[in-house]
C-alpha cells in the first residue's frame, strides 16, 4: 500500500469524528464541485475585486512581493515566484516533482484528527507549496491568496511551507470570499517546517462572506534555533470559525510568537486557540491574542504545554466588549511537566473603562473618536521583529476597523 | 470668561456642592483651598462636565453661553482645558499621538516635550508606569498643546519633587501666559496687557503660589464656597489657624 493510500485509509475512518472543538458542520450541506477557473492575471481582474484582494493584504500589483499563488475555488489561478532563493508550486504539482515531500505530508497534521482533516485528506484540492531555499533571505514576502468565487461551495486546500536550514521567509496570506458569496466552507489545512536557524514570518487575514464556515487546520514544527512569528487577524463577519493551531517546539533555542487580532460582528462564532508544545530544553514561546466582540461570540482558548528545562513561555487573551450582548471567553491553560518550567498567562476580559473615554473628550474628542482611539489603542499589539510591510498591512486593517463603522 | 451661579451638585445622588457662585475674568488666575473630601474636585470636574457629577441647580457659564448641560468635549473645544488629579493609562496610546489629539492648531510636540523635560517618554503609551510627577509633566505637555482659555488644574503639585515643583509652575505659566521664561515675542508689559488666559488651580500645599501668581484664593468648605480673598493672606491664616478657624474669621463675604 503506497504512503498516500494509508493516509487516505486512515481519513475514511474519521469522516464522521466531531472535532474537539467547535459547532459540528454538515459538510454534505455544501457543494463539493466547483466550476473550473482558467487562469487569471491579477491586474486584470474587476476593480471590486482587487478591493477585496487589497482588504486581505494582497498587492495586486505584486511589486512589493517575491510571488503569488491564487486559488479560486478548486482551481489555480495563478501562480508566479519572481525569487531565485524560493520555490512556490500548486501541492500537487510539488508533490509530482519532489518524491521526498511525502516526509513533509501529513506529518504536522494528523488526517484523522476529526473529520475536516479527514474530508481534506479524501476530497483535497491544490493549495501551495512553497520552499525557502538553505540560506536563502528572501527580502519580499510571498503572498498566497484563497478565494471562495462560487456560492456554496467547499474549498478544502492542503499547504506546505518548508523553510530550509538559515533561510528566512515572509508568507502573507489572505483568504476572502467574493463580493458575491453568501454562503461556502473554507477547510484549510497547512503544515509548516521551519529548520534549524530558518526564521518564517506568516501573516494571514481572514475577510469571509456572512454565513462562510471555516477551518482551518495549522501544524508547525521548529527544529533547532527556528523561530516562528505568526499573525491572525480577523476582524470582519464570519459564521463560524474555530482553529487550534499547534507548534511543536522541537529543537532546542526555537522560538515561537503567535498573535491573532479578532473582532466578532454579531452573529460572528470564533473559536481560536493556540498551543505550544515544548518538548525541548531553551524554547520560547508568547502567544498573545486582542479580542473585540461587537456583539458576536469569541472562546480564546491557548495551551502551553512544557515538557522540558528551560522552558519559558507566556499566553496573553485580553478582550474587549463593546456591546453589552457579545461573549468573549478566554480559557487558558498552562500545563508544566517539569518543575523547571517558566509559564505565565495573562487574561482581562471587560469593556472599555468609561474614564477613559472622558479622559479623551476632556482633551476635545467626541465619544465616538474617544472610542476609536482606544479601540486602536487596544489592537495595537506591538508586534517585535515583524518586517514593516507587514506591520503596514496589519495597520490598515486595524484602522479600517477602528475608525471606520466596526466601533 | 467662567461665570457660576447657585450651581448644586450631586454625586450618586449625594449632595457634594452647595449654591456655588463664583467669577473668574479673563486675565485672572483664582486657587481653591480646603480640607480633603471637601469638594474640590467635584468643582473642576463639574465645570469639565464629566458625566458622573449632576448639576442639581444652578448655572455655568463661559464667555456667556451656557455650557452646563454641555458635552465635555463642546467645553474642550471651546478652550476650558483640565488636569485631572489621577488619569488613566491609555495602553496603546503613545504620548505624542494624545499631544496630537490635544492640539487644536499645529504644535510642534519635541519643542514643548523638551520645556517639561518629557522627550524621553513620546513613544511611551500615556500614563503607563509613569511617576506622580511624571504624570504631572505629561499632563502639562498635553494642555500646552491643547491651549486652553480657562485652565483647571488639581493639585497640580502632588507627587511632584522639589526639584519639578519649578518646571510644572514654569509649564503652568507657559499655559496662562503668565511669569517670565519661555517667550520669544512680546515684552512683559505687552503681554500683561493683552492676556485674557484664566485659571482655577487646586492646592492643598500652596507651593505652587511660589511659581505662578494668583489673584484670588477661595477656601471651599463642606461644598460650600466660604471665603475669598488674597492667595498669601488666606494661605497664612489656614496655616496659621486651619481650615475651619480661617474660614468663620470671616475675612470677606463670598463674592458672586
Ligand atoms: N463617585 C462618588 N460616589 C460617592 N461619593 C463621591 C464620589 N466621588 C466623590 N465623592 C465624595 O464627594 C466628596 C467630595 O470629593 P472631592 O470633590 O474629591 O473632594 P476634594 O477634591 O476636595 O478632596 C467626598 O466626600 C467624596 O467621598
Ligand atoms: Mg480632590
Amino acid at each position: 500500500m503506497t504512503e498516500n493510500s494509508k493516509i487516505v485509509q486512515r481519513a475514511e475512518q474519521a469522516i464522521e469524528k466531531k472535532a474537539a472543538y467547535g459547532r459540528d458542520i454538515d459538510l454534505s450541506s455544501f457543494a463539493d464541485q466547483s466550476e473550473q477557473h482558467n487562469a487569471i492575471d491579477p491586474q486584470e481582474i474587476s476593480d471590486q475585486q482587487k478591493k477585496s484582494l487589497e482588504a486581505i493584504g494582497v498587492d495586486v500589483s505584486g511589486a512589493n512581493r517575491s510571488g503569488t499563488f491564487m486559488q479560486m475555488d478548486h482551481s489555480v489561478v495563478h501562480c508566479n515566484v519572481t525569487n531565485d532563493g524560493v520555490e512556490m508550486l500548486s501541492i500537487d504539482e510539488a508533490l509530482r516533482r519532489h518524491g521526498w515531500l511525502m516526509d513533509y505530508w501529513w506529518k504536522a497534521v494528523q488526517p484523522d484528527a476529526d473529520k475536516y482533516t479527514a474530508r481534506a485528506a479524501i476530497h483535497q484540492e491544490h493549495g501551495y507549496f512553497i520552499r525557502a531555499l538553505p540560506n536563502a533571505k528572501i527580502e519580499f514576502p510571498l503572498q498566497a491568496c484563497m478565494y471562495i468565487g462560487q456560492e456554496g461551495v467547499v474549498q478544502d486546500v492542503h499547504n506546505i511551507i518548508i523553510v530550509e536550514e538559515g533561510a528566512e521567509l515572509n508568507v502573507i496570506t489572505g483568504c476572502a470570499t467574493d463580493p458575491v458569496v453568501n454562503k461556502g466552507m473554507h477547510i484549510g489545512v497547512s503544515e509548516f517546517y521551519v529548520k534549524k536557524g530558518g526564521k518564517l514570518s506568516f501573516t494571514m487575514i481572514h475577510r469571509w462572506g456572512e454565513e462562510v464556515v471555516v477551518r482551518p487546520r495549522t501544524g508547525v514544527v521548529l527544529e533547532e534555533d527556528a523561530q516562528y512569528l505568526s499573525n491572525f487577524i480577523c476582524m470582519h463577519k464570519v459564521n463560524d470559525l474555530q482553529m487550534y493551531p499547534t507548534v511543536r517546539l522541537a529543537g532546542e533555542g526555537a522560538v515561537a510568537r503567535m498573535n491573532s487580532i479578532l473582532v466578532a460582528v454579531p452573529g460572528s462564532h470564533m473559536d481560536i486557540g493556540g498551543r505550544a508544545v515544548m518538548d525541548v530544553p531553551g524554547t520560547k514561546a508568547e502567544l498573545i491574542t486582542r479580542s473585540i466582540s461587537t456583539g458576536g461570540i469569541i472562546i480564546n482558548r491557548g495551551h502551553l504545554l512544557a515538557g522540558a528545562e528551560n522552558v519559558k513561555a507566556h499566553l496573553e487573551c485580553h478582550g474587549l466588549l463593546l456591546q453589552k450582548d457579545g461573549v468573549i471567553h478566554a480559557i487558558p491553560e498552562l500545563e508544566a511537566r517539569t518543575d523547571n518550567a517558566e509559564l505565565s498567562h495573562e487574561a482581562a476580559v471587560g469593556k472599555i473603562a468609561q474614564e477613559e473615554i472622558e479622559y479623551l473628550m476632556a482633551r476635545g474628542l467626541d465619544e465616538e473618536e474617544a472610542t476609536a482611539t482606544i479601540v486602536r489603542g487596544f489592537l495595537n499589539v506591538n508586534i517585535e521583529g515583524l518586517p514593516e510591510s507587514l506591520q503596514k498591512e496589519i495597520d490598515i486593517a486595524v484602522n479600517e476597523f477602528s475608525f471606520g463603522k466596526g466601533a | 470668561m467662567l461665570k457660576i451661579e447657585g450651581l448644586t451638585v450631586a454625586v450618586n445622588g449625594k449632595q457634594i456642592l452647595h449654591n456655588i457662585n463664583l467669577h473668574i475674568k479673563p486675565g485672572e488666575v483664582h486657587v481653591l483651598f480646603g480640607p480633603n473630601g471637601t469638594g474640590k474636585s467635584t468643582l473642576i470636574s463639574t465645570i469639565m462636565g464629566f458625566p458622573k457629577y449632576q448639576v442639581t441647580k444652578g448655572k455655568i457659564y463661559f464667555h456667556g453661553e451656557d455650557v452646563t448641560n454641555m458635552p465635555v468635549y463642546e467645553r474642550a473645544k471651546r478652550g476650558i482645558g483640565v488636569m485631572i488629579q489621577r488619569p488613566p493609562t491609555l495602553r496603546g496610546l503613545s504620548v505624542s499621538e494624545m499631544v496630537e489629539i490635544c492640539s487644536r492648531e499645529k504644535v510642534d510636540i519635541e519643542k514643548l516635550a523638551r520645556y517639561v523635560n518629557m522627550t524621553s517618554f513620546l513613544n511611551r503609551a500615556v500614563n503607563d508606569g509613569f511617576s506622580g510627577g511624571e504624570i504631572k509633566r505629561s499632563e502639562l505637555l498635553q494642555l500646552m498643546a491643547q491651549n486652553p482659555e480657562l485652565l483647571l488644574l488639581d493639585e497640580p503639585e502632588s507627587g511632584v519633587d522639589v526639584e519639578n515643583i519649578a518646571l510644572v509652575g514654569q509649564a503652568v505659566n507657559y499655559i496662562l501666559e503668565r511669569g517670565t521664561n519661555g517667550f520669544e515675542r512680546e515684552s512683559l508689559k505687552v503681554r500683561r496687557e493683552h492676556r485674557h488666559k484664566a485659571g482655577l488651580i487646586i492646592t492643598h500645599t500652596g507651593h505652587i503660589l511660589k511659581y505662578v501668581p494668583a489673584d484670588v484664593a477661595h477656601i471651599l468648605f463642606r461644598g460650600t464656597l466660604s471665603c475669598s480673598g488674597n492667595p498669601q493672606e488666606m494661605l497664612e491664616c489656614i496655616g496659621h489657624q486651619g481650615y475651619e478657624a480661617c474660614v468663620s474669621c470671616g475675612l470677606l463675604e463670598v463674592r458672586a
